[in-house]
């Protein structure tokens, strides 16, 4: 139990090429309290294995701390550090039985054998798999594997559990079945735990608080509801959940949006490169009552809801590029709506960033300087009364 | 379907070829390489066998026309023999044995590390198995007159060792990059030193592969012949030389074959014995780098 700083955490790698260098982390700043629940999550290649690894003592940083109970680690190898990791590659030793896997640890701590024999034990029926100590890994599932691992990392009972998408060799209603585990293990015994993954639903519902990252840095880190609720950046905005993203023009206090126009928020600055987004949840529509006109394109039903793709050809100017970007929309089940029914939507709820820089497609080298709204900015439409609150 | 019932034999024909040609066409390959086999090594083998164990053998016969171990007592006299079996044996242990503690290190080392001109070293290994190796040996053979190493047990241990590089030096650092360093990182993150992570983790799941490098190391130094001749003689003799000898200076075919089959014996023993802890496909699998 115990609690994690990263300081300044910089990691690059030297190329293949001597010029070439990659920055796998740029200077992440985070605090992590005792027995957190933190994910860290983005997209594939965004740096957080190698931010898991600094910490786990894998890798060196080029530059900044890692304060375990506020104490530095980063001279410490990965044999000293009280952190226990599980690998995204089934990684138990295949010439060890299960029960030797899990007490290879416990014996480099010269404790008894009856004391070992207790510890193993218990740890593997704290994961489930009671009668297993015999076997070899090669007669384990994956599923199983990964438990093992599980339980030769908290055998030892560390101060922090790392895991490197432990779970994403699995199919995904084993993933599930386990993630749920892990977060009652979790729950129980209180052990502070960073999380990687890229599946946001995995993130969404282990985390305390989420880490997203892009591109080897941190773009905002909240407690799910909040992510979801108040993306803090573009990137994050089309990262999480679903999102409708508008580039707009600015005129005064107008938003304009092809031939329409939101309410600009106060206290907005800027004039060029500002995008609205909103959620597909976040819209009123009726048949003829709204202000963005449209036609029903396609509907897909996904069980408690409906997931309606609407063609409006005034956002864009032009029919094909209304065609590419479909305004998608999230209609109870009782209301009806087919393909080809005319519809008129309108946001109720939508967020205005400024960060032009931060996209799906930014680089490491981004240029966090003079943005002139460090935060987006919420707008509620006034006459619409939704059931917001998120 | 009328045509053929009419005779009942035609179905039962066919469908015999049918699952002949189904089999041959599903195990195809197992079955070309079990001929294969019968005719490269097998039959070859079997010749020697037959000429150990006979006392005549004139041309027209299949078999020997008068079965015998005449030939054995005389050949086990030979003093030659006596001297060079020992001097094999000692030799192929000694080149094995500084073979491996050169080239086990070396093989970690192309395994683990990334230096400079690591593929290029690499492939250099192969250099002394790619090109006819008698060249090779006549050019260092002039090398070692220079050094007074012709003659010398050193100088045939030298050059075997050349020859064992490719074999002791890619098979080990095959079985070395197949350990998945995840395993090794595992290992240290529950406490494990560096040197017992290597010790307990990485050496035991390279092991059957580092033995079947060895064993074959041993047993091609034992029948190693060209170096050891050109560099050996006159007073390095070693069983392989000796055959040559032999054969090349005597008509007796029986003196080659019982050589022969003493050639075997120590791999025939070594191999039964490496079956028992190389796993199957270790000696297969160590050629994938
Ligand atoms: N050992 C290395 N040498 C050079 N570059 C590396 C090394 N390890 C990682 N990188 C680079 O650093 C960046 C971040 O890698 P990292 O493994 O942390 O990504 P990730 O977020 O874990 O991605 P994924 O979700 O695919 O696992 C990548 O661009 C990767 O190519
Ligand atoms: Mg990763």
């Amino acid at each position: 139990m115990s609690t994690l700083e990263l300081v300044g955490l910089t990691k690059h790698f030297s190329g293949a090429k001597q010029s070439a260098e990659t920055v796998a982390v740029n200077d992440i700043n985070l605090s992590v309290g005792d027995g957190e629940f933190l994910c860290i999550l983005g997209p594939s290649g965004c740096g957080k294995s190698t931010t898991l690894r600094m910490i786990g003592g894998f890798e060196e940083p080029t530059s900044g701390d890692v304060l375990i109970d506020g104490a530095s680690v980063v001279d410490m190898p990965p044999n000293r550090r009280p952190t226990a990791m599980v690998f995204q590659k089934y990684t138990l030793w295949p010439h060890m039985r299960v029960y030797d896997n899990i007490a290879f640890g416990l014996r480099l701590r010269h404790q008894d054998k009856a004391q070992i024999d207790k510890e193993v034990r218990d740890s593997l029926a704290l994961v489930g798999l009671t009668g297993y100590d015999r076997r070899y890994p090669a007669q384990l599932s994956g599923g199983e594997q990964q438990r093992v691992a599980l339980a030769r990392a908290l055998v030892l009972q560390p101060k922090m559990l790392l895991l490197d998408e432990p779970f994403s060799n699995l199919d995904a209603l084993l993933r599930v079945r386990l993630r749920e585990e892990l977060y009652a293990i979790q729950r129980r015994i209180k052990i502070t735990a960073i999380f990687v993954t890229h599946d946001q639903e995995e993130a969404l519902s282990l985390a305390d608080r989420i880490a997203v990252m892009n591109a080897g840095q941190l773009e905002q880190l909240d407690k799910p509801s909040q992510i979801y609720a108040y993306p803090r950046t573009l990137f994050v905005a089309d990262f999480i959940g679903v999102m409708n993203i508008f580039p707009v023009q600015r005129q005064g206090d107008l938003l304009h949006i092809g031939q329409y126009a939101l309410k600009a928020p106060e206290g907005l600055n800027g004039e060029s490169g500002l995008s609205v987004a909103v959620r597909p949840e976040d819209f009123t529509f009726s048949a003829t009552d709204g202000a963005w006109q449209g036609v029903i394109d396609q509907t897909i039903d996904l069980g408690h809801y409906r997931k309606v793709l609407v063609i409006v050809p005034g956002l864009f100017g032009d029919e094909t590029a209304a065609l590419a970007h479909r305004v998608k929309v999230y209609m109870p089940k009782s209301v009806q709506a087919r393909a080809g029914d005319r519809i008129a939507l309108t946001p109720s709820r939508y967020l205005v960033y400024s960060d032009t820089a931060v996209t799906r497609t930014s680089s490491a080298t981004r240029t966090s300087s003079a943005t002139p709204n460090a935060q987006p900015i919420e707008v509620r439409n006034q006459a619409v009364s939704g059931e917001d609150d998120r | 379907m009328a045509v053929v019932s009419h005779s009942p034999s035609m179905p039962v024909k066919s469908s015999v070829f049918k699952a002949l040609t189904k089999t041959v066409r599903r195990e195809g390959l197992s079955v070309v390489l079990i001929v294969a086999l019968f005719t490269i090594i097998i039959g070859p083998m079997l010749t020697v066998v037959l000429w150990a164990f006979a006392d005549v053998w004139r041309y027209p016969s299949l078999v020997p026309t008068q079965w015998g171990t005449s030939f054995w007592a005389e050949t086990l006299a030979r003093a030659d023999l006596a001297m060079a079996f020992p001097l094999s044996v000692g030799l192929a242990v000694t080149v094995t044995l500084l073979s491996a503690v050169i080239c086990l290190p070396a093989s970690y080392a192309f395994a683990r590390m990334n230096f400079p001109g690591r593929q290029g070293l690499l492939l250099s290994f192969l250099a002394t198995n790619a090109f006819p190796r008698f060249g090779l040996y006549v050019s260092i053979a002039v090398v070692f007159y220079r050094l007074n190493l012709i003659g010398t047990i050193p100088g045939v241990i030298l050059i075997q060792i050349v020859n064992t590089l490719l074999l002791m030096i890619w098979i080990p650092t095959s079985a070395f990059q197949g350990v998945d360093r995840s395993l090794e990182e595992a290992a240290l993150d529950v406490g494990a030193s560096r040197v017992r992570v290597f010790l307990q983790v990485t050496l035991p799941l390279v092991l059957p592969s580092l033995s079947a490098a060895v064993l074959l190391t041993f047993v091609s130094t034992f029948y190693e012949a060209q170096g050891a001749l050109i560099v050996g003689l006159p007073n390095v003799t070693t069983m392989a030389v000796l055959m040559y000898s032999i054969i090349n200076s005597q008509i007796i075919v029986q003196y080659g074959a019982i050589i022969s089959f003493i050639l075997w014996l120590p791999s025939l023993i070594l191999l039964t014995f490496a079956q028992r802890f190389v796993r199957g496909n270790a000696i297969s699998a160590g050629f994938g780098v």
